[in-house]
């Protein structure tokens, strides 16, 4: 509940959210999904709607449906069919799109997030197959261009009750299902592709007078980003009260609304109703044939469901002792998740290897444009560094030192290609696995074990001494200057050491000296 | 060549360097230059493409590497089926002139048995007639009488054949639109079961209806043909999996008994009811009892429901036409109306201008019965009636081998008698339509003429995907009759 100019307000939201599949070729047709290309050059008979053409359903696409289906917790079909839904648009080859009407793959699902304190449970009513439209281009004068590329690619439309209640906890469902189904390999979800579109029924219950006055609801249509989903709502939300309190309209059947989303401005404005009132003329389509899941197919997809990132993100922060704000980054890229739970197989300091992965791992993926997954680095290497780390056998300086000599090692048997693209969580490349590059080895190679031979270290310490003599005498001297001078000595004995050394043996043989001096 | 070859023939002769392929197409050619001036069976013949065809099948013979099932046989595509090679128009205005990207699978699988394309045959436009009068480019006459139509909407298919221009063709058959005119043109005509043949390549009328069959002067040869075009296609996923038996041995087996003992025929009392010529029901009754001198069983049954199988197959076939043809707007391919305007005039004038007026009905019928409030109390329905009468060929066929009726109520009437009464038109295919609803395998052979001398024929129906049974059923009736040798003289004319 809200309160917006002394009025209770209790917003009702529903969302029906678009999302292109990540299959490899278009719905009906084997024309490969191309975003970018030149206009019209993935374009076949079929998608083009040509006469005598025939659609194929995508097996493929079907299957990413039952399985964000599954992940959905939704109830999963015995018997689904196709429909066609007309309507002329030049975008629209067929000018019918093939749909489900009445019979979706998906139904009576929900997805729980946590929002705030509390765990939000928000039911999802369907998600089906559809296929989406081309394109029309205005950008020449006088004339309307139509590029079909796009025509036919996989469409999944997932529509939720009106559970949500605001604009915030609406952009976190929105922001938890593109996790979700990036996660899950069911899309690639980039926005800016328009590979994951939102669109949010929208209307208020004002609380007055003793009553409840719902006004009409809004459909604001095509949002394509987290940004315009939240402030779409939000002035949605502001908008429906000031209008209620100007002319007092209330939701009926026939006056709900579509409008659009001005990104400049950040109102919405109403949109060009047709003329005529919609009538899709929904009828199976005959051309296919209707489908029907295989159960045991089913019951193993359903088995083979990872853990969902929500769960996951907990287990990481408790396991690996992760921040709350940085487990996500881990858990969002599958394939890194994956690698991080592999790498946590073999027995070592976890808190180490996640702060590790957060770290250096992170730095040289980002190097690379790729994921820690997409470096390469065989599983036991993460934990192996790690434990040498905690064995003290070297430091976090070497650890890094290390992975950066791993990582090179393998950038010179890949000559630089082969990596996934940053923004690609599903896949992982082969580890490059050789015993000559194990951790332990590089140690070795690269001289960078540390001392813990306490005379060693009391030789670089009192070299470290002499060397500094200005330092030394500050630490003695100033109390307050003592902890920076303390520093600067750990520094120089690092130093003169190679790196080799231990540095919390040199930080006690150091505070050591300095009392000894200071008596 | 005094009797035309046959299919099967001409394909041996072909195959044994006996019949020389450039030969029997410019034969063809000339055939057909010379009496499709008064038929108007082809809207286009691929000379060209023809002639090159059969300069590599004979290229092939020489080489001792002819092994196609079709080698050398002239074949006729009605206009319906896309071809790369020259134009498909379906009749109609609105795709005069439009050039296919691609192939049809039956006419890729034709082409692959070595048989020689020779171009398209003239039809109702987009396949929804009965007499192969409501055409873009004018109508097909009967070769039995000229003033006649051929029936439809195969209408230019099924002259070719019986005028003898071409051993066989390509028909597509929604309603009957093989069967009818393959009975008013005393020719064989076969509809398989629907997804027996891929649709790929077919323009759609109803999809759900539509199949592609042959059209040949014998069984054997449609058998022969079928044996081509049958098998599943990945492009059609209404195309089933079913492994396509030996068709052509099971014809030639049937060939060698002079009996039918153990065949048992399904008389439908439905489809001997009033309405029926009665000189048709005299051809039809005496091919039967010809069947059971020779040993068959004749079974009465019923077929409940078909009497509302007229009612049922205009509101499905409406339907889906009304979808299927949504998409000749003017803005990717065919007719653009030269008027312009906005997007919405431009696709309703680019429709008003291109389709014909029976289109037009179609679509608007099938608009109306597809409307949110009429769904249920047409489609719906007619859906349920499908089931119903699909039931109840069922059960006929549990009892019985095939059903035997008249393919359709009178001979061929005159051009222009019924095309200003649609309704008189729709029930010309009142013998046919239900087994289209019901998907079953059905075949017309020419089983006597009416005293005007106009063919007449018998149609057999079989189980779903029995076009063995059916074939063997229909060969046995050839054997004892000529009916199926006698030609109309138009050719020579
Ligand atoms: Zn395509």
């Amino acid at each position: 509940m809200l309160e917006i100019d002394g009025l209770q307000v209790e917003p009702v939201i529903g969302l029906e959210i678009h999302v292109h599949l990540r299959t490899r070729t278009k719905m009906w047709c084997g024309c490969l999904l191309a975003y970018g290309a030149e206009p019209n050059t993935h374009v076949c008979p079929v998608c083009l709607g040509l006469p005598g053409a025939l659609p194929v359903a995508n097996a493929e696409a079907v299957a990413l449906a039952i399985r964000m289906g599954i992940a959905l917790n939704c109830r999963i079909a015995e018997f689904s069919k196709w429909d066609r839904k007309s309507y002329y648009y030049p975008d629209l080859p067929k000018n019918y799109q093939i749909s489900q009407y009445d019979l979706p793959l998906c139904a009576d699902g929900y997805l729980e997030f946590p929002f705030g304190d509390a765990i939000r449970k928000i039911r999802i009513t369907r998600a089906h197959l559809e296929e989406d439209a081309g394109k029309n281009i205005h950008d020449i004068p006088g004339l309307t261009a139509v590029d079909l590329n796009r025509a036919g690619t996989p469409l999944l439309e997932i529509v939720t009750e009106p559970d949500l209640a605001g604009a915030e906890e609406t952009r976190e469902f929105a922001l938890q299902l593109h996790r979700l189904v990036r996660y899950l390999g069911v899309s690639d979800a980039n926005m800016q592709l328009g590979q994951m579109r939102f669109e949010p029924n929208i209307n208020v219950r004002i609380h007055a007078d003793g009553r409840v006055h719902a006004t009409p609801i809004v459909e604001v249509k095509n949002l394509n980003s987290f940004r315009s989903v939240h402030g779409a709502i939000d002035y949605e939300i502001r908008r429906q009260v000031a209008a209620w309190r100007e002319d007092g309209q209330v939701a009926r059947p026939g006056n709900k609304a579509n409008r659009g989303w001005d990104d400049n401005r950040e109102v919405t404005v109403p949109q060009r109703e047709k003329e005529e009132a919609n009538d899709y003329r929904y009828f199976p389509d005959p051309d296919l044939v209707p489908v029907c899941p295989d159960a045991a197919q089913v019951a193993a997809w359903r088995l083979a469901t990872p853990e969902l990132p929500i769960p996951r993100t907990d287990r990481f922060i408790s396991e690996y002792k992760l921040a709350p704000r940085e487990a996500p980054a881990l858990v969002d890229c599958k394939a890194t998740a994956d690698l991080l739970d592999a790498a946590g197989e073999f027995p070592c300091d976890k808190a180490l290897l996640g702060k590790h992965f957060l770290s250096f791992w992170s730095r040289l993926a980002n190097e690379r444009e790729t994921t820690i997954a997409g470096l390469g680095v065989p599983p036991r290497s993460f934990s192996e560094l790690a434990d040498l780390v905690r064995d003290k056998v070297i430091n976090a300086t070497a650890a890094a030192q290390i992975a950066e000599e791993i990582v090179a090692r393998i950038d010179g048997q890949l000559g630089g290609t082969g990596r996934p693209g940053d923004s690609d969580c599903q896949r992982a490349i082969p580890p490059i696995d050789r015993p000559e590059w194990a951790p332990r080895e590089l140690a070795d190679q690269l001289g960078l074990v540390q001392s813990q031979d306490a005379d060693e270290i009391a030789a670089w310490v009192a070299a470290a001494f002499e060397a500094n003599q200005k330092a030394v005498g500050d630490a003695l001297a100033n109390p307050r200057k003592r902890k920076a001078a303390r520093g600067f000595l750990l520094g120089a004995v690092m130093k003169l050491s190679g790196g080799k050394a231990d540095p919390r043996l040199v930080g006690e043989q150091i505070d050591a000296e300095l009392s000894r001096r200071a008596d | 060549m005094n009797t035309p070859p046959t299919v099967l023939d001409l394909a041996a002769a072909t195959r044994a360097g006996s019949a020389s392929a450039p030969e029997t197409c410019a034969a063809t050619l000339a055939a057909i230059q010379g009496a499709d001036p008064r038929l108007n069976a082809f809207r286009e013949v691929h000379a060209d493409a023809a002639i090159t065809t059969a300069r590599n099948v004979d290229r092939d013979v020489v080489a001792g590497t002819a092994s196609g099932p079709l080698a050398g046989v002239p074949i006729a595509l009605k206009d319906n089926i896309v071809t790369r090679v020259g134009t498909t128009s379906a009749g109609s205005r609105m795709l005069a002139g439009y050039r296919s990207p691609y192939d049809a699978t039956a006419a890729t699988r034709l082409a692959e048995a070595g048989a020689i394309l020779v171009g398209k045959t003239n039809c109702d436009e987009f396949a929804m007639g009965s007499s192969t009068e409501n055409c873009a480019f004018g109508p097909t006459r009967n070769p039995w009488d000229l003033e006649r139509v051929p029936g439809g909407s195969s209408g230019g298919a099924a002259v070719a054949v019986a005028a003898r221009l071409v051993p066989a063709s390509l028909g597509s058959d929604t309603g009957g639109s093989i069967r009818q005119p393959a009975s008013f043109c005393g020719v064989v005509g076969l509809k398989p079961t629907y997804g027996r043949v891929s649709r790929y390549g077919l323009i759609a009328f109803g999809s759900s209806l539509d199949q592609i069959g042959p059209i040949t002067t014998t069984v054997a040869d449609a058998a022969a043909v079928l044996q081509v075009i049958a098998g599943h296609d990945p492009a059609d996923a209404t195309c089933v999996r079913e492994p396509v038996p030996d068709f052509s041995a099971a014809v030639a087996e049937a060939a060698g008994e002079d009996h039918a003992r153990g065949l048992r025929i399904g008389v439908p009392a439905e489809y001997f009811a009033e309405g029926l010529d009665p000189e048709v029901e005299a051809a039809v009754r005496s091919a039967l009892a010809l069947y059971a001198e020779h040993g068959a069983e004749l079974v009465p049954v019923t077929l409940p429901h078909v009497d509302k199988a007229v009612a049922a197959y205009y509101v499905i076939a409406t339907a889906e036409c009304s979808s299927n043809l949504a998409r000749f707007d003017g803005v990717r391919f065919g007719h653009r109306s030269e008027q312009g305007g906005s997007i919405e005039q431009l696709v309703s004038r680019s429709r008003a201008e291109g389709f014909g007026d029976e289109v037009k009905r179609r679509i608007m019928l099938g608009t109306f019965v597809l409307s949110s409030g009429y769904y249920e109390a047409f489609y719906d329905k007619a859906l349920r009636v499908r089931r119903l009468i699909q039931q109840g060929f069922n059960a006929a066929l549990e009892r019985v081998d095939v059903l035997a009726c008249p393919t359709a109520p009178t001979t061929a009437f005159r051009l222009g008698e019924k095309a200003a009464d649609p309704l008189q038109m729709y029930l010309a295919d009142i013998c046919t339509l239900a087994v289209n609803l019901a998907g079953l395998p059905a075949i017309s052979i020419p089983c006597g003429f009416d005293s005007g001398g106009l063919p007449i024929g018998l149609q057999l129906i079989a189980p779903l995907f029995d076009e063995v049974g059916l074939l063997r059923a229909a060969q046995r009736y050839e054997g004892w009759t000529d009916w199926h040798a006698r030609c109309p003289d138009a050719r020579r004319g």
